[in-house]
């Protein structure tokens, strides 16, 4: 898994949730619900960062916390959609 | 409905003590307008402002009793004063006035402060009693009434806001980090802490007595669910609801002049209406806020209800640039930080009603309290379900059913919706199980406070401090009723009586009345089962069965629509350069309170992206808030220390 995608969902993470806070910065594999940094509409938010800068697409049934409760699973949810991606067949 | 305030300990002399007086009453004119009187002794002072509503030709206060030894300034209304007077004439009192404040006199000076037992009412009053020296204070059960209190160089001061108590020289603003924890926690301060370091507020419930330089506090009623009765029918219970509901309501119609109600298109308030209407001696006027975006308006039901009570109805819009523009007025009233915006369209609403005339109203507020109304008990009984099969992906989905306004819980899985929740995260003994979830998403705006601020409040923890504050029986209540005691006790005095109640009302001269509110009706909803007021997931149950056939069915049957204004996108206009002004590094750096990095991000992401999110909403309005609030108090430019030095 590339670092960089880690990386920016982390930046996105402590700029959108943490208002650049990076002391409050989470660890890569610490729950974001449970540290209480995302919220419902957090989720959301964070599906809309996904869709844009990695020019994937989430379903709902995707948007489970095994996906997208840690940074860590985050970035392994985005390096396979994007694998899946570049994987598919373009057509013609 | 009126002000009061006063002093008692070491004497001013005369000119001194009319000077501070006067400067106390002027600061609460508008809580009564209508006439204003003063009563100083060598060791006392009493002020009142006045609104008349009972006893319009004769209740000037402060008031004496037949021998001049006790003087009385009163703000409220008892309302069984008909029947209190008639038994205190039959054990020989004779009366000189018509007013409800002759009867409290004539009470305390039979019974002393147990009086308070005996009233039926929302009432905040001083009594002095000049052959003891003695200043007796007394609030409500509910907390309608305010009162609050501080000491100042062996001085006792007390006013029905603190605006008047800051006129006294030496009694200054300094923000309370504690009370702002608990306001960033818990939507108020914990009672007797208010956003004021050094002022207290005397909390619902409870007397005191003024003495020999030292204060005696005691609480004379709680709220409790120890004697639940299971040996009546629903149809008994409803009965009995009823019938007393009524009665609520009848005495509450009591007044000199008309009483009007709010009418906001849901159970409660309807209710109210549809009683008040067939009691009322004249046609009924009605009020109402209505708002241009369907989410929030209610309009709809308004005017079915106004179709079949035939009031004579009226409307105030509120918009989010209505809200922005009295949002300041809103902080000078509340006297404390808020994180909604709930109370700027109520300041508006009382506004619209003194314009037509009236003075006093009735309201619906309290019926989610007793009668369980609130989304928080079925969220609460739901996250319950959910943690008996932790692994159900079925479960969860009535999560979404309990909030179907909440556009983001449409998208979420069942297994965000558990986690949402805390399904599994909160122990079920905890004693505020049902409010934990609020408590954690409220508490993320503390994200924003200064490393200062956290560094002062570092080891506290304002829901221990709650937790500390339950009685003991609390344990063994049912989880309902558990829930409903934190909504009763902190949350209805602390910010709907107050912030959304009171004080709103009040800035206009406006009296509210609540019928939910009766202690005795209190007393019933508190004495009925949990799971007949809550019946399965039916808000309501035993209320909405008592009121059959009173309101439409459409009416009746309605789920629970909260309260709900627009928040931070109500700031997002250009014209409020004072919003600009509150977020500036300037403003920010001076009160200290918060980061200054991070406020000004949030500023910016509140401009580009019209968040919804309850954290960032709530954080936005408490920052606002509280910066208005310390740019209204704390930094007021204050000329009183020369207009009133007082000598000691």
């Amino acid at each position: 898994m590339p670092e960089s995608i880690k990386a920016d969902i982390r930046a996105f993470v402590v700029e959108n949730f943490l208002f650049g806070d990076e002391g409050d910065a989470p660890e890569d594999d610490a729950s974001l619900i449970e540290n209480d940094i995302v919220d419902s509409t957090g989720i959301l938010e964070m599906v809309s960062f996904l869709e844009e800068h990695f020019a994937i697409s989430v379903a709902d049934p995707e948007i489970v916390p095994e996906n997208f409760d840690t940074v860590a699973r985050l970035s392994a949810f985005v390096a396979g959609k994007r694998k899946t991606v570049e994987a598919a067949p373009t057509g013609a | 409905m009126c002000g009061i305030a006063g002093y008692s300990g070491k004497g001013l002399q005369s000119k001194e003590a009319e000077k501070l007086l006067a400067a106390m009453s002027v600061a609460i004119a508008h809580r009564g307008p209508d006439d204003a009187g003063f009563h100083i002794t060598d060791d006392a002072g009493l002020a009142h402002r006045r609104l008349s509503i009972v006893g319009l030709a004769d209740g000037q206060q402060p008031m004496a009793n037949f021998d001049g030894r006790l003087h009385i300034v009163y703000n409220g209304e008892i309302f069984n004063f008909i029947e209190l007077r008639r038994e205190l004439e039959s054990r020989g009192h004779r009366f000189r006035t018509s007013s409800d404040t002759e009867v409290i006199l004539h009470l305390y000076d039979e019974m002393g402060p147990d009086c308070v037992e005996k009233l039926n009412g929302d009432f905040a009053f001083a009594i002095h009693d000049a052959a003891r020296k003695r200043l007796f204070l007394a609030r409500d059960r509910m907390g309608v009434r305010p009162l609050y209190h501080a000491w100042h160089r062996d001085r006792f001061y007390f006013a029905s806001e603190i605006k008047a108590l800051l006129t006294v020289p030496g009694i200054d603003a300094h923000l309370d980090p504690f009370a702002l924890d608990q306001i960033f926690t818990l939507w108020s301060p914990i009672p007797p802490r208010t956003a004021f370091e050094g002022i207290c507020e005397l909390p619902p419930a409870h007397w005191m007595i003024v003495e020999n330089g030292k204060a005696l506090t005691k609480r004379y009623w709680d709220l409790d669910f120890s004697e639940v009765r299971n040996d009546r029918s629903e149809t008994e219970m409803a009965e009995e609801v009823r019938a007393l509901l009524e009665d609520a309501t009848r005495i509450r119609l009591r007044a000199d002049v008309e009483v009007g109600t709010y009418l906001s298109g849901g159970l409660d308030s309807s209710v109210v209406a549809a009683l008040a209407k067939r009691m009322a001696p004249a046609e009924l006027t009605s009020f109402a806020v209505t708002f241009s975006d369907p989410a929030f308006d209610e309009r709809e039901f308004q005017d079915e209800m106004v179709h079949v009570l035939g009031t004579e109805h009226h409307t105030v819009s509120c918009d989010i640039n209505e809200i922005a523009s009295v949002f300041p007025q809103v902080i000078r009233h509340t006297e404390q930080p808020i994180l909604r915006t709930g109370p700027a369209p109520l300041y508006r609403l009382s506004g619209l009603v003194r314009a037509k005339g009236i003075k006093a109203v009735l309201s619906g507020e309290g019926a989610d309290e007793i009668f369980a109304g609130y989304d928080i008990f079925k969220e609460a009984r739901i996250r319950r379900f959910c943690a008996r099969q932790p692994s159900s992906q079925l479960r969860p989905h009535l999560f979404r059913r309990i909030y179907p306004y909440l556009a983001d819980l449409k998208r979420q899985t069942p297994d965000y919706l558990s986690a949402f929740f805390s399904v599994s995260r909160d122990r079920q003994d905890d004693p505020l199980f049902s409010h934990r979830p609020r408590l954690r998403s409220t508490s993320g705006a503390k994200l924003f406070f200064s490393d200062a601020l956290k560094d002062t409040l570092r080891d506290y923890d304002a829901a221990d401090e709650l937790v500390s504050s339950l009685p003991q029986s609390f344990s063994l209540w049912h989880p309902l009723h558990q829930a409903q005691y934190l909504e009763t006790r902190f949350l209805l005095p602390g910010y709907i009586l107050s912030s959304q109640g009171d004080r709103m009302a009040m800035a206009n001269g406006i009296e509210t009345r609540f019928p939910f509110l009766d202690h005795r009706l209190v007393e019933l909803a508190a004495s009925i089962p949990a799971n007949t007021k809550l019946k399965g997931l039916r808000e309501k149950h035993l209320l909405r069965q008592a009121m059959q056939g009173t309101v439409p069915d459409r009416i009746a049957e309605r789920p629970k629509q909260p309260y709900r204004a627009p928040e931070a996108r109500a700031f997002a206009g250009d014209r409020q350069n004072y919003v600009d002004a509150a977020f500036g590094r300037s403003a920010l750096e001076e009160n200290g309170f918060f980061d200054v990095e991070k406020t000004t991000k949030l500023y910016k992401k509140s401009r580009l992206s019209n968040f919804t999110g309850f954290r960032d909403n709530a954080a936005f309005v408490g920052i606002l808030s509280t910066q208005l609030w310390s740019q209204q108090f704390a930094r007021q430019v204050r000329s009183k220390d020369e207009t009133l030095a007082i000598r000691d």
